[in-house]
């Protein structure tokens, strides 16, 4: 790329149909772009599914991206998000012995909280924006998270 | 009414007005060759390879400008279809293709001749459906058909499980589409146009640069119009040859890798590119920096996804070519022809400089000659196709055309095989026509069987196989760039042609002067059976001019300057 690539976020709406999914990451693959996160679940109420394609490439890569999504027959609409509300979740696993107290708060502050806990671990879960829950994933190092996951982001256009 | 879903399968073909099915019988696609055998609505022409197959569709296809139909088995019968569906793909060609599929309670399970096919043909297809319920077929099969010919126009595959062809269903073709994720936008922006036509009217030196997206929306007489109302140059790419007549003063040639002197000049010197259904291949720019530097582009596509892709459009004009030109036309009288006269004088001298030509300096024949030779014998007459490689580019630069439709090549994915095959179809859907196919002595073994689809069902394809012992382009590369390591690119062993021809009940002759040529192409045309004509040629002949991959279309190697005898 000889210009800035840059983070963007591409919600494509798509007819609800057996092998849609692979027709758009296909096509990432195969003209070379990259997916950072994909998210993807049906509409309520409709016979179409919402896909939440996080992407990077400069200007003229996201317009082609765009256009080539457009292309694809069960393709309805394709937006590429400039002003968005924009969350992801991640769900972290930590041992019981760590300072639960402090690990509740720190979910807090992240729209989180605890939502599991077992004998051995307990289960946080926090939503925020992408950027954040990075924040949020360097903050806990110290209390040893044996695993994590995150749902890639959802978005939607204010 | 309630039929099976083979029965629906001939139904829809019958109704979509399909005159010929190109295709390949095998286990899962039997119960349609079972209705085949029962009706008399098309006929059905066997190759014997599923490649050749949709190749002939796609021959069928350009020369009618309908859409092409073959069928072919599952598995290894859709795997060796695969090249001509990307061939169609790459080349915009309309084209239906069924496939079969082994039974869905087999499917998955690594059942006998099972491939994920529409796994496979999604990169390489406009679209393609897995049918899981013949209740959806007649619905699949008209969309099918819609989504080939509208839009820009490509090969859709269905690929039918063996009990969905068993299956009985309603059937009911009479019905109302409804896509409403796919509405192609045919109507260019009024506003646009205006625009763009007013650049065109300021403009000093404009070029029409003319791709195959003309003759795909069959607007070449309307382009024919504009272009002699304003009276700006045109340069063609491959895929356009024929848009402009060979002998319109205002065609310049081919443009590109292997485009004259004149063609690119212009287009490095132009200071308004009028982008006509053309999309900017790597072969047609060079060096994408260099191209066109100093001008700005108009560019009318159907697709999208095509305008300011590898060059950024000024005046970028989404909708059908014929749609956009007739608007176009209406605001015609603004330019002034006498405006661009100095330009034309400019591209006349780049004509006279380095016109595209070549010398006979050899013993044998030279190829560029054998062209020639065909088009001042038989011209507007003969349909061409050819395979892929120098003499490809030979026919593309000598052969006089005179109409759209009559070039038919594989361009975008550069298929060896494509002509032969390619030639049978064009023949079926121009039967008027002579069927000439120019192909080298690398590419007709690609497809060579087809001399028995042919022979079989009588159609007179004429090969002109010019013959260097060399898979000449490579040959050509490795002389220029690898120091003449000609790397396994010498094919001095090769068949009796003339023989491999009569083997399988076609005709063969080898030329190796102008007088055999001429006899042998006249007695070729008279028999009226496939032929093979064989014509030894120069084996060290390099296609020129050459843009070197990756350089800047004005650094041409070109022919040297000699007296030609």
């Amino acid at each position: 790329m000889t210009d800035n690539s840059e983070r963007r976020v591409v919600s494509v709406i798509v007819i609800n149909e057996a092998s849609v999914l692979s027709r758009i990451t296909n096509l990432f693959s195969g003209r070379g772009y990259n997916i950072t996160s994909l998210t993807v679940a049906p509409i309520p109420d409709s016979k179409y599914s919402r896909l939440t394609i996080v992407t990077a490439g400069s200007v003229r890569v996201i317009e082609q991206i765009t256009k080539q999504l457009h292309k694809l027959i069960p393709v309805l609409k394709v937006y590429e998000h400039a002003d968005i509300v924009e969350k992801e979740m991640a769900l972290v696993k930590f041992p019981i012995t760590e300072n639960i107290t402090d690990i509740d708060t720190l979910c807090q502050a992240y729209n989180g909280k605890i939502v599991n806990v077992g004998e051995n671990v307990v289960i946080a879960m926090v939503a925020d924006e992408s950027k954040r829950i990075e924040h949020f994933l360097s903050a806990i190092k110290r209390f040893n998270p044996k695993e994590i996951v995150r749902s890639g982001a959802v978005a939607l256009e204010r | 009414m309630q039929i099976s879903g083979a029965q629906m399968v001939i139904e829809a073909f019958i109704a979509e007005g399909v005159d010929t099915v190109f295709g390949y019988p095998g286990g899962a696609i039997m119960n349609v060759y079972d209705e085949i055998y029962k009706q008399n609505g098309f006929q059905h022409i066997l190759n014997r390879h599923e490649q050749a197959s949709i190749h002939a569709a796609e021959g069928y296809a350009k020369a009618s400008g309908k859409v092409g139909v073959a069928m072919i088995t599952s598995g290894p019968g859709f795997t060796n279809a695969v090249t001509g569906l990307a061939d169609a793909y790459m080349d915009s060609v309309p084209l239906v293709v069924v496939s079969g599929q082994v039974p869905m309670s087999l499917i998955g399970t690594d059942g006998f001749q099972e491939i994920d096919a529409i796994g496979i043909s999604r990169p390489c297809t406009k679209h393609n459906y897995l049918v899981t319920d013949a209740a959806d077929l007649p619905r699949i099969l008209k969309e099918a058909f819609h989504i080939a010919r509208t839009g820009r126009p490509g090969p859709v595959h269905v690929d039918i499980p063996k009990d969905v062809t068993a299956q009985v269903a309603e059937f009911n073709y009479d019905i109302e589409l409804e896509l409403e994720t796919y509405k192609p936008h045919t109507k260019g922006n009024p506003r646009q146009i205006k625009k763009a036509m007013e650049a065109i009217a300021k403009a000093k030196r404009p070029l029409f640069y003319l791709g195959g997206g003309i003759i795909n929306s069959k607007a070449s007489y309307e382009v024919r119009e504009l272009i002699h109302k304003t009276q700006i140059p045109a340069v063609e790419t491959l895929m356009a040859r024929g848009v402009l007549s060979h002998d319109d003063d205002l065609l310049i040639s081919m443009l590109g890798m292997h485009g004259s002197y004149a063609a690119n000049m212009a287009m490095s010197e132009t200071d308004l590119v009028i982008g006509l259904g053309a999309r900017f291949d790597d072969r047609v720019t060079g060096k994408l920096s260099e191209f066109a530097k100093n001008a700005d582009v108009i560019h009318v596509d159907i697709d999208p996804a095509s305008i300011s892709k590898l060059v950024n459009a000024d005046y970028p004009i989404v909708g059908d070519i014929k749609n956009v030109v007739v608007e176009m036309l209406e605001h015609v009288e603004q330019v002034n022809p006498d405006n661009y006269e100095a330009w034309r004088e400019t591209i006349n001298n780049f004509n006279e400089l380095h016109p595209l030509t070549f010398h006979e300096d050899s013993d044998r024949l030279k190829p560029q000659w054998v062209v020639k030779r065909v088009g001042e014998l038989l011209g507007d007459s003969a349909n061409i196709t050819t395979d892929v490689g120098q003499h490809q580019m030979w026919a593309a630069q000598f052969y006089p055309f005179s109409r759209p439709n009559q070039w038919i090549t594989s361009g975008g994915l550069g298929t060896m095989g494509f002509g032969f095959p390619a030639a049978i179809g064009v023949k079926v859907a121009a039967p008027d026509k002579i069927s000439i196919n120019f192909t080298g002595d690398g590419s007709i073994l690609m497809n060579v069987q087809e001399l028995m689809t042919a022979v079989e069902k009588k159609i007179p394809v004429i090969n002109i196989i010019l013959n260097n012992n060399f898979l000449g382009m490579v040959r050509q590369w490795q002389t220029l760039f690898y120091d003449k390591r000609h790397s396994e690119t010498d094919l001095s062993v090769q068949p009796d042609f003339v023989k491999l021809a009569e083997a399988f009940g076609g005709r063969g002759y080898r030329v190796t002067t102008k007088e055999e040529f001429d006899v042998a192409l006249k007695d070729a045309i008279e028999k009226n059976v496939v032929t093979f004509i064989e014509v030894l040629v120069e084996r060290f002949e390099n296609v020129m001019p050459m843009v070197p991959s990756g350089g800047s279309l004005f650094n041409m190697m070109l022919l040297e300057k000699k007296e030609t005898k």
